[in-house]
């Protein structure tokens, strides 16, 4: 168990020193936000298949091995999967093969595959910025977009401190889940069972003493955060400051120049 | 004359359950010295450490290098009490070492050079410069301690608080750990049971039971009586004897 669950929580950082790693995390950041948004806005094949295209660049240019791209797409492949069948099955048109009361038609496998492949995008763009983007600059670059709001109160270090935390703490937990678990079975907790009711009988025994590991772990950091001066954010100084260069510049002007040619496409190479 | 590092004068402390952990605890302690608190489980160790920087505050006095522990003071203290925890996953809770050793520097506020100076000097302390960017869970326990250790130094206390800093560590790191500690040139207490560890590093021992300070002396002399370690539930590893142990 716990060589899967922490393979889960630990591969996403795949450290590195390509182009693609060393882009300011903001801009890193911006940029997949606006892909994000811009799966949504393209309207036909020729611009998914250009966002696919850029995407693939930045997936070479980030050194990422291939098998990135099935690890990346395995946690909703049902829900992928689900989207196409549907789509498939319910859109009226042409049929290409009738099995009983359903039918796959030809709009429904165009509508389907295009539904499939901008939810799939969308999922590799995300391994993209976690794969390349160590959590450290990427709660920095979170916190830098907060600072604005911190003027109207919103704790901006403090809330990205907290994901920082949540992030360092998963593996932790995750081991401490695995050593519960051991102690379990060694007095004979057995989890493999199929029944519902017996299955979480012997979790619960899990869930308790890792709640209060948790609270002991809470309790421990804020003592070791007090110890070294925290009183927040407030005047707070930084180690390393984000600063932006020119490569930064031309990386974010090629990223929207790509997103604005593949927004396009539909006018100038047809439907 | 220039003030002790520690002046603790009839420090009381119990927990909100009423068990008393302190009772009436006096103890000064003259800057540049090396004492070791030691004591049986249960003796009011780490309660004690705990009142050194105000994470605890009791009924009596605690005064560090002149400075009263009260609200006022406590991130003047805070800055020169360093504390390295028993633990140290609890210390090093950002997703980078060397964002773990800026922690403290960033909290006082200083420039990002300082900050940057700061971290590449402590992290050379303690022989950890090329660890900087790893994840502090990768690190082995061994070296999560001298990160932590890395982690106080960085906002370069006048007194350095070890609590059992040897708890859990295997031979060699035990070893680098002591010659690490010996090289800082800082007073140091160190809180712990572990007698032989206590006697290569400090040249002073105070010996805490039940919550009060039960013998106070050079380290050869405490560690030297038997009969006064058995009375506190203390005893020294089979084979160990004092006179020449000292590396």
């Amino acid at each position: 168990m716990s060589g899967s669950l922490l393979t889960l929580a630990m591969g996403q950082y795949v450290p590195g020193d390509s182009a693609v790693h060393r882009v300011d995390p903001r801009f890193k950041l911006a940029t997949s936000f606006a892909y994000a948004i811009g799966l949504f806005l393209v309207g036909g094949w020729p611009g998914l298949s250009l966002m696919a295209i850029g995407l693939a660049g930045l997936f070479v240019a980030g050194g990422l091995p291939a098998r990135y791209v099935g690890r990346g797409l395995r946690p909703l492949l049902v829900l992928i999967a689900f989207t196409f069948l549907v789509q498939a099955l319910s859109l009226p048109g042409k049929a290409l093969v009738t099995v009983g009361p359903f039918s796959i038609t030809r709009e429904g496998l165009d509508q389907g595959g295009f539904l499939t492949f901008r939810l799939a995008l969308l999922l590799l763009s995300s391994v993209v910025l976690t794969a390349t983007t160590s959590p450290v600059s990427l709660t920095d670059a979170l916190e830098w977009f907060l600072r604005p709001l911190a003027r109207v109160g919103v704790p901006a270090y403090e809330i990205a401190l907290m994901v920082t935390i949540a992030l360092r703490y998963i593996p932790t937990l995750l081991r401490e889940a695995d050593d519960l678990l051991r102690a379990q079975r060694a007095r004979g907790v057995d989890l493999s069972v199929r029944n519902p009711w017996r299955l979480a009988q012997g979790v619960m025994p899990l869930v308790v003493p890792l709640f209060v590991l948790s609270f002991r772990h809470a309790d421990d950091l804020a003592v070791a955060m007090a110890s070294r001066c925290y009183h927040g954010g407030r005047g707070r100084t930084r180690y390393r400051e984000l600063r932006a260069g020119l490569r930064d510049v031309v990386g974010l002007g090629v990223a929207a120049g790509w997103l604005g040619l593949a927004l396009s496409a539909g006018r100038w190479w047809g439907p | 004359m220039e003030p002790a590092a520690v002046d603790i004068v009839d420090l009381h402390f119990s927990y909100p359950d009423g068990t008393p952990a302190l009772c009436g605890v006096n103890l000064r302690v003259q800057a540049g010295e090396s004492v070791a608190v030691i004591g049986p489980n249960g003796a009011g160790k780490s309660t004690l450490l705990l009142h050194l920087n105000g994470i605890l505050r009791g009924q009596g006095q605690v005064c560090i290098f002149g400075v009263r522990v009260q609200d006022g003071t406590l991130r003047e203290i805070r800055r020169r009490v360093g504390v390295v925890f028993q633990d140290p996953d609890d210390q090093l809770f950002l997703t980078s070492v060397a964002q773990d050793v800026a922690f403290g520097p960033s909290n006082m506020r200083l420039s990002e050079e300082e900050i940057a100076r700061r971290v590449h000097e402590s992290l050379a302390a303690v022989d950890m410069q090329a660890f900087g960017d790893r994840a502090a869970h990768h690190l082995s326990f061994g070296q999560k301690k001298r990160v932590a250790t890395a982690t106080v130094l960085s906002m370069q206390p006048d007194l350095l608080v070890l609590d059992e800093p040897s708890a859990n560590l295997d031979p060699r790191a035990r070893r680098q750990l002591v010659r690490i500690l010996r090289g800082l040139p800082v007073t140091k207490i160190i809180v712990t049971h572990d007698l032989p560890y206590a006697y290569e590093i400090c040249e002073r021992a105070v010996i805490l039971s039940g919550g009060r300070v039960a013998a106070d002396g050079p380290i050869d002399d405490i560690l030297g009586d038997g009969e006064l370690l058995d009375s506190h539930d203390l005893e020294l590893p089979y084979g160990f004897a004092v006179a020449g142990a000292r590396s």
